[in-house]
């Protein structure tokens, strides 16, 4: 049985600070679309479209039939460990310092032999086992086995809990704790065992509705902080970026204009003020801290989550100012994430459709409610996935958009 | 239908030479390569023109093959070969340049592999060992063979019943017969003890379970009996060979290799049966592929293994002379001439020529070779067996 992690200790400033190494992240092309199914949480292997095969390694011709026309299909990852070790020795760095690690080969049920990493509650070979597939310290995909049932802490699993984000007993900045959604964060956070939470205030002299309830969660320590104005986020970083475990980015600036419904570009500067340049100076102001800790132990630094929007994929004209604002914050996200990538922190960008708030309130339903959207934030730091599209609409645009971008842009042109 | 095997008759293995194993050298694979060649030539009385073919195996060698190696050596072959099988590499070699001379296409060609090592030559080559390797296994943290053969090493105990007992007892055989073979690394005895107290590597493996990586060459020639007779070459002959590639594909996890496919093919060939061969050179990069050679090549059945090993005393003298010069385990692993060296010393048993200890009244021996962990299984086998110029037709 795994047990529990517990509360870290006080950390000694004198002591050296351990630094983030990776496990070996160089993959072929082929490969990485096991990346792209762990990203979102999905387990995924190539299957033959002639001959139904499924396939691994990854691969470019189908092992049975010759066939290239090989698809990423969503397995259950049923299957039985047949062999495992406990290495005690390895080449990399990364290995070196976290062993001994536990490595199965699992017979899947559907046909291929993989080797895994082995969660501890697996019982010695034979053993049923539940295989999934997530992203590793250095953001590739890596096969995990987990026993078939869940077992008590077994998020605490010290291989498991190097593929996730958990936020138990980690330190976390919530940059607006205004809105309905940085209050149900705050809340979320310290029910699933945050240790310490920063809420973030633009205007901290202002009573709003929900302040009592943020103050009454004894984790929560309101901190000023206007993502639009440098000072305000440098004299925070300065104050707390060292202690920094996960930054979630919930600042947003959303009005509903389009090009020709209002004159000017007050409002389009005032969305990207926050929306692009608030995260690039948050990411200016907190990023290198947070890089420093990649590997500081049990309860490192991890995560940089952002907030974008499902209309940062494709333009929702009625809103077409805050879509392309979140455009640009996405694409500032992908940058983000390949710097941060170097020091083990894995940047999550959520991707909501219309949130049920004032800003969307002539859009139909469905719409996702802020405690929903907190949840999967939540969910997402602690299965360890990099994109999540939250709630039935960004569900659907997303669907949409992979099949085929420019049928959504007309859909959306309507 | 395959056209009916035609024999290795008038096939002649000679010359056989080591390059000095070192744990780390900084020299490159070419120099030792270039030693090798040398080498043989020296042993044979040749110069090299004489050689008009050539065949090469390395890990090392990048970004060069065969073909550079020509050019570096200053040799002008009418016959290059190029063998990227690692451990199967050393009977892969013999049995194409065995055709190779007695089609004619060439009269004598010189087989080498030879490997460097650098003190981070091993990490950079178990990381970029093959595409399904560094896709599928390197990420994982095994370094190398060492995880993939401890989750062998783990099925075969838990379904045959083999002890680490029986691991040991091949390894301090093998010691044992190093001892009297002056160019291996190891030169401490191994006892039982020692090897049980040892430092887990991957759980079950301990660290004599685990081949040394190191820097040295092996080579010989292979000609034809009456260039050899004129050359007043000591050589032996071939009398069967075989070669397989990714064997048994839909076996979950491999518990036996391409020999037990081909055995009766090579037993065939050579007009031999197990009883009759007087030693064997089985690969050895982890005792456990060895117990699997034992079974696959027909000494024992499947899962017989470990009670054949507790049944046999393994050293020189013994009453079943394995890996007679310490085989990888205790001379160490220098890259593809593992793949060599059981060649090497057998070619030097059945000529009366050993370096260490003598199998007595050796006259048919069988070489097996095994590599390329390419994912979670060795693709490569092969075997051969030889004998002493005695038992040629």
């Amino acid at each position: 049985m795994t047990t529990p992690i517990t509360r870290p200790t006080r950390k000694n400033p004198v002591l050296r600070t351990r630094l983030p190494t990776l496990p070996p992240n160089a993959r072929s092309r082929i490969a990485l679309g096991l990346t792209a199914g762990a990203a979102r949480g999905v387990f995924e292997l190539q299957v033959c479209e002639d001959c139904g095969t499924v396939q691994y390694p990854p691969r470019e011709a189908c092992r049975a039939c010759l066939s290239a026309r090989l698809r990423w299909r969503p397995q259950d990852g049923a299957g039985e460990l047949i062999a495992e070790t406990r290495l005690h020795h390895s080449q990399e760095l990364y290995f070196r310092e976290r062993v001994p690690w536990r490595v199965g080969l699992v017979r899947l049920d559907v046909g291929p032999s993989v080797v895994v990493h082995l969660h501890g509650d697996v019982a010695r070979a034979p053993a049923r086992v539940r295989v999934t597939s997530q992203l590793d310290r250095s953001n590739q995909a890596a096969l995990v086995a987990l026993p078939e049932h869940a077992t008590p802490h077994m998020a605490d699993d010290p291989e498991l809990r190097e593929m996730t984000c958990d936020p138990k007993f980690r330190k976390i900045l919530v940059t607006d704790g205004k809105t309905a959604i940085g209050q149900a964060l705050c809340q979320q956070l310290a029910a699933a065992g945050a240790d310490l939470i920063w809420a973030g205030l633009a205007e901290p002299w202002k009573k709003l509705p929900g302040s009592d309830t943020l103050a009454s969660i004894p984790q929560v320590t309101q901190v000023p902080l206007d993502v639009t104005n440098e000072r305000s986020v440098q004299d925070l970083a300065g104050e707390i970026a060292g202690k920094v475990d996960i930054v979630i980015n919930n600042a947003e600036h959303h009005r509903t204009t389009s090009i020709s419904s209002r004159p000017g570009t007050d409002v389009a500067r005032a969305e990207m003020d926050v929306n692009y340049f608030g995260l690039l100076r948050l990411a200016q102001a907190f990023g290198p801290a947070l890089q420093a800790r990649g590997a500081d132990g049990q309860s490192s630094a991890v995560a940089w989550v952002n907030m974008l929007s499902v209309y940062a994929l494709s333009n929702f004209p009625a809103h077409g100012t805050f879509s392309a604002s979140k455009a640009a914050a996405y694409s500032l996200a992908q940058c983000l994430r390949a710097e941060m990538q170097k020091s083990a922190i894995r940047v999550i960008n959520v991707f909501p459709g219309p949130i049920d708030d004032e800003w969307s309130q002539l859009i139909l339903p469905p719409k996702v409610a802020p405690a929903a959207l907190a949840k999967s934030i939540i969910d997402a730091l602690r299965s360890g996935v990099e994109d999540v599209y939250p709630g039935d609409v960004a569900q659907e645009w997303f669907t949409r958009w992979r099949e085929n971008p420019k049928a959504l842009e007309r859909e959306l042109a309507q | 239908m395959s056209a009916q095997r035609k024999s290795y008759d008038g096939v002649a293995i000679a010359a056989p030479f080591t390059v000095p194993y070192e744990r780390y050298s900084t020299r490159s694979a070419h120099w030792f390569l270039g030693r090798a060649l040398a080498g043989v030539l020296g042993a044979a009385g040749i110069k090299k023109d004489d050689i008009d073919g050539l065949c090469v195996s390395s890990f090392t060698l990048a970004p060069d093959t065969a073909v550079g190696l020509t050019q570096h050596l200053g040799v002008s072959p009418r016959w290059l070969d190029h063998i990227p099988m690692g451990g199967a590499s050393g009977v892969v070699a013999l049995r194409r340049a065995a055709r190779a001379v007695q089609c004619g296409d060439a009269d004598i060609v010189a087989c080498l592999a030879g490997d460097t090592n650098h003190t981070d030559s091993f990490r950079l080559n178990v990381s970029t060992f093959s595409q399904f390797a560094r896709d599928a296994v390197y990420p994982y943290g095994t370094g190398g063979p060492n995880g993939s053969f401890a989750l062998l090493t783990d099925y075969y105990m838990r379904t045959y019943g083999a002890k680490p007992e029986d691991f040991g007892k091949i390894c301090v055989a093998q010691r044992a017969n190093a001892l009297k073979f002056p160019l291996a690394l190891f030169k401490k005895p191994l006892t039982i003890a020692d090897y049980l107290n040892a430092r887990p590597i991957a759980e079950p493996l301990r660290l004599f379970d685990c081949v040394m990586p190191c820097a040295g060459a092996e080579g010989f020639l292979v000609t034809r009996r009456d260039i050899a007779e004129e050359l007043g070459l000591a050589y032996a002959g071939v009398l069967g060979t075989i070669e397989r590639h990714n064997a048994f594909p839909d076996d979950p996890i491999q518990f036996r290799g391409g020999w037990a496919l081909d055995r009766e093919d090579l037993y065939d060939q050579a007009g031999v049966k197990p009883a009759d061969i007087d030693f064997v050179q089985a690969y050895d990069d982890y005792p456990v592929i060895e117990i699997m050679q034992l079974e696959d090549l027909g000494f024992c059945a499947k899962g017989e293994g470990p009670a054949f090993v507790r049944s046999h005393d393994f050293t020189v003298g013994g009453s079943f002379p394995l890996n007679t010069s310490g085989g990888q385990l205790s001379v160490g692993q220098a890259g593809a001439a593992g793949g060599f060296l059981g060649v090497v010393e057998a070619i030097r048993q059945l000529t009366g020529s050993p370096l260490g200890g003598a199998v007595a009244d050796a006259e048919i021996g069988l070489v097996s070779g095994f590599g390329m962990i390419n994912f979670d299984r060795g693709l490569c086998s092969g075997a051969a067996i030889l004998a002493a110029k005695a038992r040629l037709q």
